[in-house]
């Protein structure tokens, strides 16, 4: 049983451990530079929170951690399999059989534990430092209610009530107004994760869980559902808006007005509350209360309809009103069967919801 | 016991009728026939979820494709995750277990070869009942099919309000069905191990195959357990009004996740210790050493059966648990690196000094070496809570575990099949074919699984049928639905080898690899009985006595 083509298997493992390096390089390129649009980035590794920030410099130190000591064990491996293969000229004897060796085993069981120690020593200050973290006064409170397939914001404290694209104050770090969230579910499980923002928590139903986000940098983060939820768990897409704290109280100011609604469209308002739709949806000031989906009352200050399915053009909302399954299968909005009059009314009226 | 079996199956010879030899392997007790349809049951559910999985991967290799339906994915995914676990992974080690145990420990058969066959009919059947959901999902209501709640089955999806049909109820009663085949094959190995030694063999000179399926036999009573009252309470939610999992009348989501990951992280070392179990017998046969530290192997498998047992709650660091909790769940999920990390020690130890000859075994073994070695660092970052608060749920996840069950469990279940092959069919594969698959499955293996880390770090949410354009994450999908290709056709050469080697392949003989453990003392393939004359050792490797009268291990040990 001799092994031929001894210097062929070792160019193959030199080219392995070549691809290996050159994948690994070219991940935490990737990992690091992300995509071109920084808006678009969903990336742990760029956190713009203060939960967020705390998790990657521990990431940073486990990846440190576990990295040495891929290295080391990687190597060795390599030392072995290439020094103790059996050679061409090899005599056919056995090796020397060794049986084991108490002082090795003991030094490979210590030092093992001694390196879980300190992770667990500095992972369990980091657990503490962000689940324990007290709410300061200035603090904002938001309760999400997950829904199949749609995110339900609401700010107790200021009155407003949204869907699926939430919007906090940006937190200067002398003047800190962190963002409290309450969470539940109003169905299944579901799990709020902006990466840039904070790691994730689930909301369950019949449970409040809670987490906070402090965000450094006015902007757009993306997130999504983390948690599986149904049919349209991947379309259960999620955005937060951080806002400067003026381009905040305007929006608080601007959500808390109940609709205006001017006669131009009361055609399409006609519609809107003789036709299913007030089932389901609700708009301040109007008769229409319903609460099993998005409220609508500013459904215009949305850039996004269907949970960040579609954008919020005229378009995608007659499309999405007409045929929900063209953008979102089996959401449980359903296809309200108007005709093209009715529809064109309706979508004047939601139109007007600003 | 044994001699009564060997009585009730006639010696199957070629002049026979095919129909006798069929019945023979239907109403066989025989655990080297019954080791056999346990592996080629796996065999045929491999290629199933496998399917289940390139549909998975062409769905994902563009954003908004539109390959499957969204419910198509979710059953896709739902039914992968369920066959690979409980279908393919389970059945499988069980089947290497109940054909090599009893060789070797130098006994005839199981201890109970009638609850062994019973055992493999109910495994047998519940795939069967699984698979059925695709034509009986529908029930009364027409609105099911297969089962699409995820392989955990959280709940309250699997409540009657969101799962309608009868597609939960298959995945249940397949589950429990099981169940009851797992328990059976367990109880047999824990008795035939610890009643069933030849003699001489005690327990700390038994091959320590047998002693990590004795641990597993023990971890499979405490897991399966849980799993099977949660299912039975489950049915009782859906058809007898209770409220255990139903949110909506005050039952609880989490105690469900409790019961399914108290199953759920056993599972993983029960399938991952008889992968330790192949390497420890592969990796000394081909570095021509015994196994480095014996007494520390077992003690270190003892130990990661133990502390596995209070690790669950780590699949559910983002439910919202205390900090206590969560600080409790990452120092014992920390804690099993420690024995896991002494085996791969020892392992290197072994190949310390030796002589490794690099036939295909070894190098499914070598391999596993590495990408085990990953996937445990890659567990100690989700072990760290804080930092499985960003990578749970995410294809970095995804990523890790494949990287156990597939560059762990399955490197190490090839390496067992091209080993104990010439001992099951009495026929050698062949080399070259054998080392097409190593190669074609390692850089497929590697090109989906190490880029499913980075969509991973990069925000993708597992279990998503389709994703958003220009997050960063189109190029990695590609490259990982690439290498799922290159995998499936590492596994097509593998079954062509397989098959085309047990008509012929060269006669093996007896011990094709100059080994030292009882089951290549005998015939390959072995007789019914096993052994004419039951062995009597005195050592860890009586063939090595056998072979070294001048140098025996018993001498040392």
């Amino acid at each position: 049983m001799k092994y031929s083509g001894q210097t062929r298997g070792l160019v193959s493992k030199i080219a392995g451990v070549g691809v290996l390096l050159i994948g690994f390089l070219l991940a935490a390129t990737l990992c690091f530079g992300g995509p071109a649009d920084p808006s678009q980035s969903l990336n742990i590794f760029k956190p713009q929170s203060t939960p967020a920030d705390s998790i990657f410099r521990l990431s940073m130190l486990v990846l440190t951690i576990t990295g040495a000591i891929f290295a080391v064990v990687f190597s060795l491996l390599v030392y072995a399999i290439s020094k103790y293969r059996r050679r061409g000229d090899d005599d056919g004897r056995e090796p020397p059989q060794v049986y084991g060796s108490n002082q090795v085993e003991l030094a490979w069981t210590v030092i093992p534990v001694l390196i879980v120690l300190v992770l667990f020593l500095v992972t369990a200050r980091v657990i503490h430092s962000i689940q324990d973290a007290p709410q300061p006064p200035g603090a904002i409170e938001v309760i999400a209610i997950g829904h199949q397939f749609w995110w339900e914001f609401r700010y107790p404290a200021l009155g407003v009530v949204t869907a699926n694209e939430m919007h906090v104050p940006v937190s200067d770090p002398s003047h800190p107004t962190p963002t409290f969230m309450t969470l539940s579910s109003a169905d299944t499980d579901h799990s709020f994760w902006v990466p840039r923002l904070a790691g994730k928590t689930d909301l369950i139903p019949n449970r409040v869980n809670h987490m906070w986000i402090d965000p450094h940098e006015t902007g757009l983060y993306l997130g999504q559902c983390a948690q599986y939820c149904g049919v349209q768990h991947a379309k259960m897409l999620l955005r937060v808006y951080v806002d400067s704290p003026e381009q905040f109280d305007r929006w608080v100011e601007e959500e808390k007005r109940p609709a205006t609604v001017s006669d131009s469209v009361a055609e399409g308002r006609r519609v809107f509350e003789t036709t299913a739709c007030l089932n389901c949806h609700g708009v301040s000031g109007t008769v229409a209360n319903g609460r099993f989906g998005p409220d609508l009352t500013h459904l215009m200050s949305r850039d996004t309809i269907a949970s960040g399915a579609a954008p919020n053009s005229p378009e995608q909302l007659k499309l999405w009103i007409r045929n929900p399954d063209a953008i979102k299968p089996s959401s449980l909005m359903p296809a309200m069967q108007l005709s093209e009059k009715d529809l064109d009314a309706l979508v004047a009226y939601l139109e007007t919801l600003r | 016991m044994a001699s009564e079996t060997i009585a009730i199956t006639a010696v199957p010879g070629i002049d026979r009728p095919i129909s006798e030899r069929l019945h023979d392997w239907i109403v066989t007790v025989d655990h080297k026939k019954l080791g056999i349809l346990y592996i080629v049951l796996a065999l045929f559910f491999l290629v199933v979820g496998g399917i289940e999985a390139l549909i998975i991967r062409i769905q994902l290799i563009v954003p908004h494709n539109n390959f499957v339906s969204p419910q198509v994915f979710n059953r896709m995914m739902t039914m992968h995750g369920t066959t690979m676990i409980f279908f393919v992974a389970m059945t499988v080690l069980f089947g290497f277990g109940t054909y090599l145990v009893p060789l070797m420990i130098g006994a005839r058969d199981m201890a109970f070869p009638r609850l062994n066959a019973f055992s493999f009919w109910m495994t047998a059947f519940s795939g069967l009942l699984l698979y059925f959901s695709f034509i009986g999902g529908n029930g009364l209501y027409g609105a099911g099919n297969a089962p699409d709640v995820g392989w955990w089955a959280y709940a309250p999806l699997t409540a009657r309000a969101f799962s309608v049909g009868h597609s939960t109820d298959f995945w249940t009663l397949a589950l429990i069905v099981s169940g009851i085949g797992s328990i059976g094959t367990s109880v047999n190995f824990v008795t035939t191990i610890l009643c069933m030694r030849c003699p001489g063999m005690t327990l700390g000179k038994m091959p320590l195959l047998a002693w990590l399926n004795l641990v597993m036999g023990g971890m499979v009573f405490l897991a399966m357990s849980p799993l099977t009252a949660a299912q039975v309470m489950l049915c009782i939610d859906r058809y007898l009004g209770g409220h255990f999992f139903d949110t909506q009348a005050g039952g609880s989501a989490v105690l469900w996740m409790h019961f399914f990951w108290i199953f759920g992280h056993p599972e993983v070392y029960v399938l991952i210790i008889p992968a330790f179990a192949f390497l420890s017998e592969i990796v000394p046969v081909f570095s021509r050493k015994p196994i480095f530290g014996y007494p520390v192997m077992v003690a270190a498998t003892v130990c990661i059966g133990f502390v596995s047992l209070s690790v669950w709650a780590h699949h559910m660091f983002t439910v919202g648990m205390n900090s206590y909790a969560n600080s409790f769940f990452t120092i014992t999920t920390m804690a099993v690196g420690v024995p896991t990390g002494i085996k791969i020690f020892n392992w290197l130890g072994t190949m310390w000094g030796g002589k490794i000859e690099f036939r295909t075994p070894m190098l499914f073994c070598v391999a596993f070496l590495f990408q085990f070695l990953i996937a445990g660092l890659t567990g100690i970052m989700l072990g760290a809570s804080p930092f499985n608060w960003q990578l749970s749920g995410s294809y970095f996840v995804v990523a890790h575990f494949h990287y156990v069950i597939v560059g762990g469990i399955l490197f190490a279940l090839f390496g067992a099949f091209y080993y104990w092959f010439p001992k099951m069919s009495g026929r050698m594969y062949k080399e070259v074919l054998g080392k097409w698959h190593f190669w074609l499955f390692l850089i497929g293996f590697h090109m989906t699984f190490d880029s499913m880390h980075i969509p991973g770090i990069l925000g993708m949410p597992r279990r998503i049928y389709t994703y958003e354009p220009g997050r960063g994450w189109e190029t990695w999908n590609l490259i990982v639905t690439i290498g799922a290709v290159f995998q499936a056709t590492g596994v097509l050469v593998f079954v062509v080898n397989l098959l085309w080697s047990m008509f012929k392949g060269e006669p093996a003989g007896n011990d094709p690899w100059d080994a030292w453990t009882l089951e290549w003392s005998t015939s390959s393939p072995p007789p019914e009985y096993n052994f004419a004359t039951i062995p009597v050792v005195r050592s860890r490797r009586p063939l090595w006595d056998l072979k070294h009268p001048d140098d025996p291990d018993w001498k040392y040990e």
